[in-house]
């Protein structure tokens, strides 16, 4: 792949995922400061900031890329904030990349950290009769778990997913996380623990709907050229492709806040679905196919909703994930492990954290980095996320 | 007996207040045709349509189950929760005519147990939430031929 398509890791980092009801700036100084360890830069050569923002808190984290770059000690960077939901930690990662593919720096720093509040996420406060996210619980009571199970139900009934599947992703993810330093969750779980858990939003369990989490990720990020003359190599970890499209008119499943979906009625085509597309566009910009791909970090905001990810990002065909599961295909040691880092079912959301979290993973497997988890001899890794309001992302790295 | 309470729209222009077959409220573009619920008022989103005037449209009362599921926990505020909490299962019934999924409560009454992929739904009114003088309206699906005692009472 040609250097002015992409760009290299120097360092990642990450502040461990919990509930520990700290600042977020704390997180995120945590994992910036890890990320520039392991490059081995001093944080005065960083040129550019990249934050992705929080909205759960305040002002500081509407715009997270000043706030980091502060507390860091003002260095004269550039910044930048971005807030695209689930995909915000994408956003950052994409601004950072455009810079140095546009020549406009050599390096920089992209951090996201969150502090979360208890329970369902609810919406911002407020009598807010013209947001959607606002009204979807108010006039539906419509939680996120509601949208997750909708997908967990229709894979039962048009595929044949059985609760059993659903409760194997998360012994699955569970197992992976155990020795992951950076996981909330570190404990093994049974399928039997898994079904006797109380249902939350039929058919999900309390265990297989993923958890709000405090937490912090950071990477610097490199042009070719700087990276090789700095590091002195050329086997470096790069990012080959960030996918942020938006969806296709006519959305025809049905999203987060909405209450309904786009009429196809008027349309003369219906394309692939959301998710699925978010994927193609990252093989496209990569010039590879899911064929290529060693492994794949994707958005297990549910454990059903993991299965969805298998054929959205090509691993199989549709209908063909729960095979690929029972077969073993995605555990560590098959195929094309899903989720080693034990996923969002060990670490629980950080929202702005966790679509860098994503790539943090790929990075130290592709070092061979990640102790008790490690997938072997991988080389192209793919991460897939979805969020509100049309965002979404996956990212392509590669060793 | 105590007074009757006022029953009023949880949210207005949404839907029609009809006791006996009520409709939920979209809009239609008057250029492409697309439809959208709730309405659109100032843009079309149909990318190729420059379109900028709706017609107000009352959507199909009846539709196709797409997926559903339930609230087994409280949503947080701002859902206005029954005392004690009484769980509540929720569809989104593809509608054929206009060609999309809406989502809504199911009548209380009707768990994920009644309902299956493709079961046939209606459009009815039923209470959201009280306060002391009203009884706050909003739509809701039922199967078709289910008994309405419950929700007519």
């Amino acid at each position: 792949m040609p250097d002015d398509k992409r760009v290299a890791v120097l360092g990642a980092g990450m502040h461990p995922w919990g509930k520990w009801g700290r600042n977020f700036v704390e997180y995120g100084l945590a994992a910036a400061g890890d990320a520039l360890g392991e490059a081995g830069l001093p944080w005065t050569d960083i040129q550019y900031v990249a934050g992705a923002d929080t909205i759960r808190n305040g002002y500081p984290g509407f715009i997270a890329g000043a706030t980091f770059a502060q507390a860091l000690g003002w260095n004269g960077a550039r910044v930048s904030s971005a807030y695209a939901a689930c995909a915000s930690g994408a956003q950052a990662i994409s601004n950072a990349r455009a810079q140095i593919l546009a020549g406009l720096c050599d390096v920089a720093l992209v951090v996201g950290a969150d502090t979360t509040p208890k329970g369902f996420f609810a919406p911002v406060g407020g009598d807010r009769r013209d947001d959607p996210d606002w009204l979807r619980f108010h006039l539906l009571g419509a939680t996120n778990p509601t949208y997750f199970a909708l997908y967990a139900r229709r894979r039962m009934e048009l595929f044949g997913a059985t609760e059993a599947d659903f409760a194997a992703v998360k012994v699955k993810n569970a197992r992976h996380g155990l020795e992951n330093p950076n996981a909330r969750y570190r404990k093994q779980v049974t399928a039997e623990e898994v079904l006797a858990s109380p249902m939350v939003a039929d058919p999900l369990r309390l265990l297989e709907i993923c958890a709000t989490s405090d937490g912090g990720a950071a990477l610097v990020l490199a042009s070719m050229d700087f990276a090789r003359r700095y590091a002195g190599t050329d086997d470096l970890v790069t990012i080959d492709a960030v996918s942020t499209v938006t969806p296709r008119f006519p959305q025809t499943v049905i999203e987060m806040p909405n209450f309904s979906t786009d009429s196809a009625i008027a349309a003369a085509t219906v394309g692939p679905t959301f998710k699925h597309s978010v994927a193609l566009a990252a093989y496209e910009e990569a010039g590879i196919s899911p064929e290529d791909v060693d492994m794949a970090e994707v958005y297990d905001l549910s454990s059903a909703l993991e299965l969805d990810w298998y054929e959205d990002i090509g691993l199989c065909k549709e209908g063909e994930a729960e095979r690929l599961l029972r077969d073993g295909d995605t555990t560590i040691g098959g195929r094309v492990p899903v989720n080693p880092s034990g996923g969002l079912s060990c670490f629980g959301e950080a929202i702005p954290a966790q679509a860098i979290a994503q790539v943090c993973e790929l990075v130290w497997q592709l070092r061979g980095r990640a102790t008790g988890r490690q997938v072997e001899g991988a080389r192209v890794g793919i991460t897939a996320n979805q969020g509100l309001f049309g965002h979404g992302s996956s990212v392509i790295v590669s060793r | 007996m105590p007074p009757a309470k006022t029953r009023l729209p949880a949210i207005e222009g949404w839907f029609t207040v009809d006791e006996h077959a009520p409709a939920l409220l979209g809009s239609r573009c008057t250029a492409c045709g697309n439809f959208a619920f709730p309405k659109e008022t100032f843009f079309c989103r149909n990318p190729e349509c420059q379109g900028t005037e709706f017609a107000d449209t009352e959507l199909s009362r009846t539709g196709k189950v797409w997926s559903f599921t339930d609230a087994c926990y409280q949503p947080p505020k701002p859902y206005e929760a029954a005392v004690p909490y009484v769980p509540f299962a929720i569809a989104a019934v593809e509608l054929a005519a206009e060609q999309m999924v809406v989502m809504g409560q199911v009548v209380s009454g009707v768990g994920v147990d009644a309902l299956t992929v493709g079961t046939e739904v209606e459009l009815v009114l039923d209470t959201l939430y009280e306060d002391d003088d009203h009884e706050y309206l909003v739509w809701k699906w039922r199967p078709c031929g289910a008994d309405d005692t419950e929700e007519t009472r």
